[in-house]
């Protein structure tokens, strides 16, 4: 692990006069899988479309590789929304020219390796896709980019648990070691074995931000055991 | 392999290493797979596979040479002596349970003969 990809320091963000996100402040290190944990509505969505430059109009400082957030950042940023948004006509060979057209860190090749291994066909339409071959179709395309930063929001929600394993292992095999990947999701369980740190975010503020076997050994509890205490209603 | 959800995972891959090697799975002085390779077919992070692998190194299980890799011991005292504790290991906690239950010395004894030579 080494430096640091991603900064954030007394992030406030509101929507009308609800405020969403209350100074939350934190780091990633570079080369490490981080999980942004929290439940429904919590804000997780929200900071991880201030960090891809989709939300803007906040106070506090976001950095990502050192910039601020803008055009050079979304150059460092792979992002896997949690809605997936190609259009139905297309056919997954428009969509693979697309992101080869648009970010020149695409990997076509190995886009097309991990395609093989979730059996997408260049041919398919987007169309007659299921939900979770739409989501696998794009983690393909996320995690063929040589981005600093690759974010994943509401990983494996669609998917059943046969293919989340799939889905695990194709991250471990694909990412490099000065990749950071932040994960988004509330099924902790699954996945937190792949965790490095995580993050738990319970009404727009963080409230733990630890390595994941120190939360192990101190606790004696798993990730996903403490979440379930944390935000118990 | 499961992993105990409760027990950091570096933990347990460490033990996990220490039966194959005690299994004869691995031998003294073979080359250890690299640490992507065993992240991913434990399906964990790397980080925590470097770092099991530190601690085994640290406890002399393993040693590295800086450009080839990783290899298990071949001080075969080492590995006699790490067989021995582990049994030690899993006789001391079924003691402990017999002792919890008002098991004397000389009836655990008896009844593990009997079990061995049924």
């Amino acid at each position: 692990m080494s430096d640091t990809i991603v900064s954030v320091t007394g992030l406030n963000k509101s929507f009308g006069n609800k405020q969403v996100l209350k100074d939350v402040s934190f780091t990633c290190k570079g080369g490490s899988i981080i999980g942004l944990l929290g439940p429904n509505g919590s804000g997780k969505t929200t900071l991880i479309k201030i960090l891809t430059g989709l939300i803007t109009g906040y106070e506090g400082k976001v950095r990502i590789n050192g910039q601020p957030i803008g055009v050079k950042t979304k150059e460092t940023v792979s992002f896997l929304p949690d809605e997936p948004y190609f259009a139905d006509w297309m056919r997954v060979k428009d969509v693979l020219s697309i992101f080869a057209d648009l970010y020149h860190d695409f990997d076509y090749l190995r886009c097309l390796e991990i395609m093989q291994r979730f059996q997408i066909d260049e041919n398919m339409r987007i169309k007659t896709m299921s939900k979770g071959t739409k989501e696998k179709f794009q983690l393909a395309l996320v995690m063929s980019r040589h981005a600093k930063l690759i974010v994943l929001d509401e990983l494996i929600g669609g998917v059943d648990p046969a293919a989340r394993e799939v889905i695990l292992d194709t991250i471990l095999n694909n990412y490099r070691e000065d990749q950071t990947i932040l994960i988004a999701t509330h099924l902790i369980a699954d996945i937190e074995r792949i965790f490095d740190s995580v993050l738990f975010i319970k009404d727009g503020a963080i409230v733990l931000d630890d390595n994941v076997e120190e939360i192990r050994s101190k606790t004696k509890k798993s990730i996903d055991e403490l979440f379930r205490e944390e935000f118990k209603y | 392999m499961v992993f105990d959800a409760n027990v950091p995972i570096y933990l347990q891959i460490m033990d996990d290493f220490k039966k194959q090697v005690i299994s004869g799975v691995y031998q003294g002085g073979e080359k250890v797979a690299s640490v992507r390779e065993l992240a991913v077919s434990y399906g964990v992070n790397p980080n925590t596979v470097q770092r099991s692998l530190s601690e085994l190194e640290r406890e002399g299980l393993l040693y590295s040479e800086r450009t080839s890799g990783r290899f298990i011991t071949k001080d075969q005292d080492m590995l006699k002596q790490l067989k021995s504790a582990y049994a030690d290991e899993l006789i001391d906690a079924c003691v402990k349970q017999l002792t919890e239950l008002k098991f004397s010395k000389e009836e655990i004894l008896k009844q593990m003969k009997e079990r061995l030579e049924k």
